[in-house]
């Protein structure tokens, strides 16, 4: 019998749960990588030759290229995972997450300012 | 004998871990936020517990995808600031209570708490940004941690009756340990916010204020809620407030609140923030 998933119908989020826990398992080792100053360093080096020593799919490894989180997460990155690739990058989590919103940090911070996203409400398209 | 004499609850933001190692706690955007802790830091330092339960989550930094423990303890000597992708926290070493630490396993373990118990692990923001809250920039912690990893990023995590039930364990161990130490539990995380995706940035007020009424005076009803009212009320990350019930199982049941506070944002998440004593 299938698992429960009461959260799949959830608009705009991603459970991270074990079927995606398989799927993201060489992506999210090759994020956890980048906490090591010296993976940085080769990562941003050459980012494909980088990738190319993990086992990642293609897609996943378009999706890290350009830097599209929403697609590496149905891919099955994990947002903490992922936070290693725009850390290495200098940015916040406020940038990533006005993101994935299809927002610009600026317009995001405001909305944070402004009390946040209703949870009753829309997610924003993605961009 | 070792007694357990009051709680924490603490949002652990790694924003905010930036905001105090950068010196911007002055700033517009943060003062408010640091406002609310003066009061805490003045209450630790006047109750300076001899150990501090802390209880956290690890955001991908000790624990990989390899191995996911549901609940691991920390019995180790000490345990070094992580370098989270952008290097250390210039924070102190935590230093640990391998016998209290050994002890808590031992006894929660024969109390049916399975736990994983780790000799050697880095701590990240989770465990040091509510130590930096709390004590401010001293040259060391001024009592000892032992920490208690909860998986809240795989899900499931364990359900917030586990969390609760386990705290009431600790609680049983602890008063079983025969040195004379003053021990608080505290329990991070939350509040409500929402990390990923095209909902980013879910912020419910009226559900955390409620879920501080509830941990406060109605324990149970708390450790009834269903992870999926997290998500969908909390965002999901909010599911890290399961972490806040194993400092509530660990008190008497009627507690007096001494301080409460609440603010948002911070960064990407509401912040909330108790200390429950117990009146014993």
């Amino acid at each position: 019998m299938a698992l429960d998933k009461p959260y799949a119908g959830i608009p705009g989020t991603t459970i991270f749960d074990a079927d995606q826990v398989r799927k993201g398992y060489h992506l999210n080792m090759f994020c956890m990588s980048l906490m090591k100053l010296a993976n940085r360093e080769r990562f941003k080096a050459d980012e494909r030759a980088y990738l190319d020593e993990w086992p990642m799919t293609e897609e996943q490894k378009r999706a890290v290229l350009a830097r599209d989180y929403n697609g590496m997460i149905t891919l099955g990155g994990n947002i903490y995972f992922l936070a290693k690739i725009f850390a290495t990058d200098g940015k916040s989590f406020q940038y990533a997450a006005a993101l994935m919103t299809g927002m610009s940090q600026q317009e995001y911070a405001q909305m944070m300012l402004d009390g946040g996203r209703s949870p009753a409400g829309p997610p924003n398209r993605r961009s | 004998m070792a007694r357990i004499t009051a709680g924490v609850a603490t949002s652990h933001v790694p924003a905010i871990g930036a905001a105090i190692d950068l010196g911007k706690t002055q700033e517009a955007y943060w003062a408010p936020l640091f406002r609310g802790y003066e009061f805490s830091k003045r209450w630790m330092v006047e109750n300076r517990p001899d150990v501090v339960i802390l209880v956290f989550n690890d955001h991908a930094t000790a624990f990989s995808l390899d191995i996911i423990p549901t609940f691991a303890i920390g019995c180790a000597a000490s345990f070094a600031p992580a370098d989270e992708g952008w290097g250390p926290r210039p924070v102190p070493l935590v230093e640990g209570h391998p016998e209290l630490a050994s002890h808590i396993a031992q006894s929660v373990i024969q109390q049916d708490f399975d736990l994983t118990i780790v000799n050697r692990m880095d701590v990240d923001h989770g465990l040091t940004v509510p130590l930096s809250l709390m004590c401010g920039q001293p040259e060391a912690w001024p009592f000892k941690v032992i920490p208690l990893a909860v998986n809240v990023v795989t899900y499931p995590p364990p359900s917030g009756r586990r969390c609760y039930e386990l705290g009431k364990a600790i609680r049983r161990a602890v008063a079983t340990f025969d040195q004379d130490l003053t021990v608080q539990v505290w329990g991070t995380g939350g509040m409500s916010h929402q990390l990923q995706g095209p909902r980013a940035g879910v912020i419910n007020k009226d559900f955390d204020t409620r879920f501080l009424d509830a941990l406060t005076q109605h324990p149970e009803t708390a450790a009834g809620i269903p992870h999926i009212d997290y998500i969908r009320e909390a965002g999901a990350e909010g599911i890290e407030l399961v972490m806040w019930l194993v400092m509530r199982g660990a008190l008497d049941a009627q507690v007096r609140e001494l301080h409460r506070f609440q603010h948002v944002p911070a960064s990407n998440t509401a912040v909330g923030h108790l200390i429950l004593e117990n009146t014993r």
